[in-house]
Parts: C-alpha cells; structure tokens; sequence
C-alpha cells in the first residue's frame, strides 16, 4: 500500500491533537507514515502516540537547524520524501505554520494543494466547508502527490495500533543566505485549557462581558465544563482577552460539539468562525441579537446572572 | 530601494458571498468587492519605508477590470506606480498558478528588494501567498510580521501567529507578509485621491509575463473543484426569556442533548 505523509505537529515534546486526526484520515489512503522534524531527541518523546495512532513509519528528521530556519527544513525534509516515496498525499496541520509548509512544498514539487481539508475520502476526493461553513466544496488534485492542509477539529480521532518502525533521515543543509533565521521562538503555551480549535466545548465572550476583570464569569464556566475560552473581536479590540482566542473570519475557525456566546450580538464575521459547530447556545439582552438565528437554544437575559448559574448547575452534575 | 506591493481586492465581507454555477469559481461578480484591509497595512508598511529614506513602491495586483479600484486606492496613499496583470485567462488559477503569476510579475518591475504582502486574504485564507512567491523566486520569505525593519540589506520581523512569536531575519530579496498589528494604514488625502489619477498603471496580460494560458487559470490549475452545495443555513432553535432560571434552562438543554 502506499505510504501517506503526515507532517507531525508538535510543541515541547508533545503531539497535538491534530497530528491524530491526519494519522485517522491518511489511512483512508494508504499507510500513515509519520514525519517528525525536530530538534535532535524529539521523535523519542513522540513515538508512542504516533505509533498508537497508526503510523506505520515514523521518519525522524533531528536537527538543530529544525527550528532555526522558519518552514524550510520542513519544506526541504518533505521534499525529499515525496521525491523518494511518491505519496498520494502529504498532509500538514493547518495553523499558519502548516500552511506556510503546504504552500512551499506545493510549489516545490508541484503538486496540487488542498488547503483547509475537513474531510477526504480514499479517493482523494477533499472536503471544504467554506465561508464559514456556507458553502461545502468538493475538490481534488490532478497530480500524483495532493499536499493537504488539514483543518483541526474535523474529525474524529482513532486509535489504531501501529508498528511506528524509525527510520532516520537527512535535514538537507540550509543555505542561510536565502532562508529567513529565527530566533527568540516563543511558543503560546496555553495553559490547563484544551486548545480552542481542539477544544470538544468552547465558551466565548463579546463585548457584553464588559471588561477584562468581567471575564472571570466568561473562565469560570469555561472551567467548569472542561471548555476552551473564546472571544468576538470587539472582546480582544476592547482588551478583555488576548488575540489568540479570537473566534471568527480573522480569528480561528472553530467546530465544537457545544458553542456557548455569552454578549456576542452574532455578526457574521464572528460566525465565520463558529457557525459550524455542532450545537450553539447564546446568552444575549437583546432578544433581536443574530446570534439567536442560528443558536440552538438561546436565553434572553443577562449573562452576568445566567452564567454565573450555569456554571453552579453544571458542577451540580459532575 | 525597489519594493513591490501585492494587493488583492476581494469581495466584502458584509456582503453576500457566493460561488458561480459554470466553473466553480468565486463568483466576484455578485458581491461588493473592496481592497482588503491587511493589504492597506503592507501598503502603508512601504510608504513608511519609503518616507524614512529613499524608495520607489509598485504595487502589484492580478485580478480582474473591478481590481483597478483597488489599485487606484494604493496609488492614493501614496504608491508611486503600478502593474496590473489583467488577463481572462488568470480567472479560476489555484494558489500555485497565481504564486507562479505574480512571481514573474514582480519580475517585471526590475531589480526588486522586497515584496510586501498581506499575511491572509479574507476571501481566499490560503495564507501562505508570501512563502509561495518567496519558494518560485528562491527568496527567503519573513511572514506574519507585526513589525517590520529594513536595514544594510537585511529585513527583520517580529513574527507573531495565533501559534506563537519568533524573531526573523533575512537578507534582501525577501518577501514580507504582514499581520493585522503592524500598522494603522493612513487614509487616502484629497490630494492622495487626485494624484493617484496621473499616476502610470501598466496592464499586461500572461504574454507579458512569458507564460502560456497552459499554464495558469482552470488549465494550469494542479486542484480542481468537482462540486459544491450550499450548505442549508443553521435555523434557530428554541429562545426563551430569563426568568432568573435562564442558567437551569440551559443545563436541562445541554442534559438532553448529552452534552453534560
Ligand atoms: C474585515 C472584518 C473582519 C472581522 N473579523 C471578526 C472576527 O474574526 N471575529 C469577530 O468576532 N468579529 C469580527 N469582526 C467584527 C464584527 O463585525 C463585529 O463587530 C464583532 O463580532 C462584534 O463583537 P460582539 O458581538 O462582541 O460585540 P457587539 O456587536 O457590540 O455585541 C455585544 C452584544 O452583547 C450583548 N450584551 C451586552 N451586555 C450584555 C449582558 N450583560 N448580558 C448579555 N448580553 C449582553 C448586546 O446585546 C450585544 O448583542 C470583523 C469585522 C470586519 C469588518
Ligand atoms: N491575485 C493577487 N494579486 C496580488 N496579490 C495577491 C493576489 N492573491 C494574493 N495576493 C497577496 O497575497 C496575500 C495573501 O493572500 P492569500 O494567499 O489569498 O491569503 C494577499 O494579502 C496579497 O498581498
């Protein structure tokens, strides 16, 4: 069968959640085989989960090169892999990063590029949600590697035992002169909170919150159902939250099992980004809020009395 | 010092957007179509440059006739010229075929130091535009910046994503892709608007730029669309008054759905 590439997605040691949805989907088209870059000594530490999740292969690419050059010694390790092996596809996560490497490596090899995948079936047949999910497109690539960036959350993980057999392989060198040098990385660590585009529950709030110390109601209820915190952008333009947690057109895209909107009024940018998640509840005052078009269960009310109430009803249950 | 500008005008996104029926394709026609806001900031990113020592900025956009607005709100800022390649034949390029595009239309605008480009196009969210050009050119690409300088041929940037920050270094020819923070683009003045009505707007086509209608387009596309549906929109469900049970409310509907 033919081995399927899978950009492993990592940071300090540890997979995320990501990596086990492209492993679950590669397998629909052929045999996963898991491609780490690194700084040397980051495949041990990964090797477990990714041989648990199906891959049958796992190339280690170690270097400390791995992370002083932005994309390319993922571009150049890939590169050559797909030179070597002929994949029918590569798949990469789809955060910024990921797309930068999709691009690249389409560019490089000249292969059709799949971005922002949600589904893809052994034909290689890709889904797209589109326009915040208005529209589902189907698409595919007419070249015998399809590079595919694959949206987190999609899918659902399976685990599947595997031999994760390691194979060592070249970080091309880097010619410093043409490449972009990094330094100073700092990764957004994200605390006890599952990652929002990961998280199975998200709890976000608008500018009904009020103020960065009005956010606690906004937390605590996030806590309270082991849920990711997000925000509309007039709640990170008003600086009640950090931007990484904006949801929406120039935010992140999320599709939870559960949306809770506390003041968010639901324009549409803000629902690019969250219309597709599997059930919405909203807490708005005003009763005409567009956010109520599209939620599952909405309460007219102040959010400052039902969350806090919610919040108590829920530990009532765990 | 030679920069070239990438903008895109793109549908607005307060506007209903829609794909066309024939070829699958965004259907550019049927919604209100602005110069999107990231490229304003790389705009305004080369005229600071420009302002602080001696430069020349071109900007650069594919697209069809409607993108001249665009192009002609640039020049009001203050860009000095343009290059609009305009060709019947670009319509329906996938992300490669319009890397490959602008790539050889930045070569046109002579020995060029840096290219300037928005990080992410609300319409497209390819997202990856800046590393694509800087991969066909063999250019190192510094994407992402929420600052940016420029010094003895070398750019730097502070990268910022939603996956971290990092700092960038890379000597000239680069390509920089910029993020929402760096800037707060000017506004056109009267005297911007009056002047970018002189100033020379080129307007080739894919011959310009030796490339063969195989090459771009639906044809030279590596990706093809085979289908799409409109997805029915979501209808609302149930909404009810708080009555000071509003957050019990929710907990019986999130019990019966499982969800708790
Ligand atoms: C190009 C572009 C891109 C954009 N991208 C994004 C994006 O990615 N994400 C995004 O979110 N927005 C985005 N926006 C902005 C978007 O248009 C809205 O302005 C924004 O989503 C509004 O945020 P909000 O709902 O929090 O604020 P508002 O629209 O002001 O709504 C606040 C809501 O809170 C309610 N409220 C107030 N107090 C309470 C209370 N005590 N209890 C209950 N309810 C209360 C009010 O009734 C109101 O409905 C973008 C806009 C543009 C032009
Ligand atoms: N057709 C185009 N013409 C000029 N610039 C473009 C075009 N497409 C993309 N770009 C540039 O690439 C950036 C990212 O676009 P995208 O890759 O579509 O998200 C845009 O902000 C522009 O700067």
């Amino acid at each position: 069968m033919a081995e399927v590439l899978v950009l492993v997605d990592h940071v300090d040691g540890e997979i995320k959640k990501n990596t086990y949805e492209m492993l679950t989907a590669a397998r629909r088209l052929g045999e996963p085989s898991a491609v780490v870059v690194g700084t040397p000594g980051t495949a041990t530490k990964l090797a477990e989960g990714l041989a648990a999740h199906g891959a049958e292969k796992v190339y280690v690419a170690e270097s400390d090169d791995a992370v002083n050059f932005l994309s390319t010694p993922q571009v150049d390790v890939l590169a050559a892999l797909v030179e070597r092996v002929s994949p029918p596809a590569v798949l990469v996560a789809g955060g910024a990063d990921g797309r930068e490497v999709a691009g690249r490596l389409a560019v490089r090899t000249n292969s059709g590029w799949l971005n922002d995948l949600v589904e893809v079936d052994g034909e290689r047949e890709g889904t797209h949600s589109i326009f915040g999910g208005a529209f589902t497109v189907q698409s595919s690539a007419t070249t015998d590697t399809a590079v595919i960036s694959w949206r987190s959350g999609s899918i659902e993980v399976e685990e599947n035992a595997a031999a994760g057999t390691q194979e060592t392989v070249e970080v091309p060198s880097i010619d410093a002169a043409r490449s972009a040098k990094v330094s100073n990385r700092a990764p957004i660590v994200g605390g006890d909170r599952p990652e929002l585009t990961e998280a199975t529950v998200v709890v976000a709030g608008g500018r009904g919150v009020g103020s960065a110390d009005n956010y606690n109601v906004v937390e605590t209820l996030a806590d309270s159902l082991h849920a990711a915190v997000g925000a509309s952008r007039a709640a990170v333009d008003s600086g009640y939250y950090p931007n990484q947690f904006q949801v929406g057109q120039t935010g992140k895209t999320v599709s939870p099992q559960l949306y809770i909107a506390l003041g968010i009024s639901g324009a549409i940018q803000h629902r690019a980004g969250m219309q597709t998640s599997k059930t919405i509840v909203a807490v708005n005052k005003d009763p005409e809020a567009p956010i109520f078009e599209i939620a599952d269960f909405g309460i007219v009310g102040d959010l400052f009395s039902v969350a806090p109430q919610l919040t108590e009803e829920v530990g009532k249950r765990a | 010092m030679n920069i070239v500008v990438l903008i895109k005008q793109v549908p607005d996104t307060w506007s209903e957007r829609t794909l066309s029926d024939g070829d699958k394709t965004l259907d550019r026609a049927s919604s209100d179509a602005v110069l999107d806001e990231i490229n304003e900031r790389a705009v305004e990113e080369a005229l600071k440059i420009k302002e602080a020592g001696d430069a020349e900025v071109t900007i650069l956009t594919a697209g069809p006739d409607r993108a001249t607005d665009a192009v002609r709100k640039a020049l009001s800022m203050g860009a000095d010229k343009a290059v609009h390649v305009n060709d019947d034949a670009i319509h329906g390029s996938d992300a490669v075929a319009t890397a490959k595009v602008l790539a050889k239309a930045i070569g046109t605008v002579g020995e060029v130091d840096l290219v300037l480009a928005g990080n992410e196009a609300t319409d497209g969210r390819s997202g990856a535009m800046a590393g694509m050009i800087g991969e066909v050119l063999g250019w190192p690409s510094l994407t992402h910046a929420n600052a940016l300088s420029v010094s003895d041929g070398t750019a730097s940037i502070k990268r910022e994503t939603d996956e971290g920050t990092c700092d960038v270094t890379a000597s000239l020819p680069a390509v920089v892709s910029v993020g929402e923070k760096i800037n707060e683009p000017r506004y056109p003045s009267f005297k911007g608007i009056m002047a970018a009505k002189k100033k020379p707007v080129s307007t080739i086509g894919i011959s310009d730029l030796g490339l063969d209608a195989s090459e771009v387009g639906l044809e030279g596309s590596l990706v093809q669309v085979d289908s799409f549906a409109p997805r029915p929109p979501k209808s609302g469900g149930q909404k009810v008054e708080d009555e000071g049970d509003g957050g019990q409310k929710i907990a019986e509907f999130l019990v019966g759905q499982k969800l708790i």
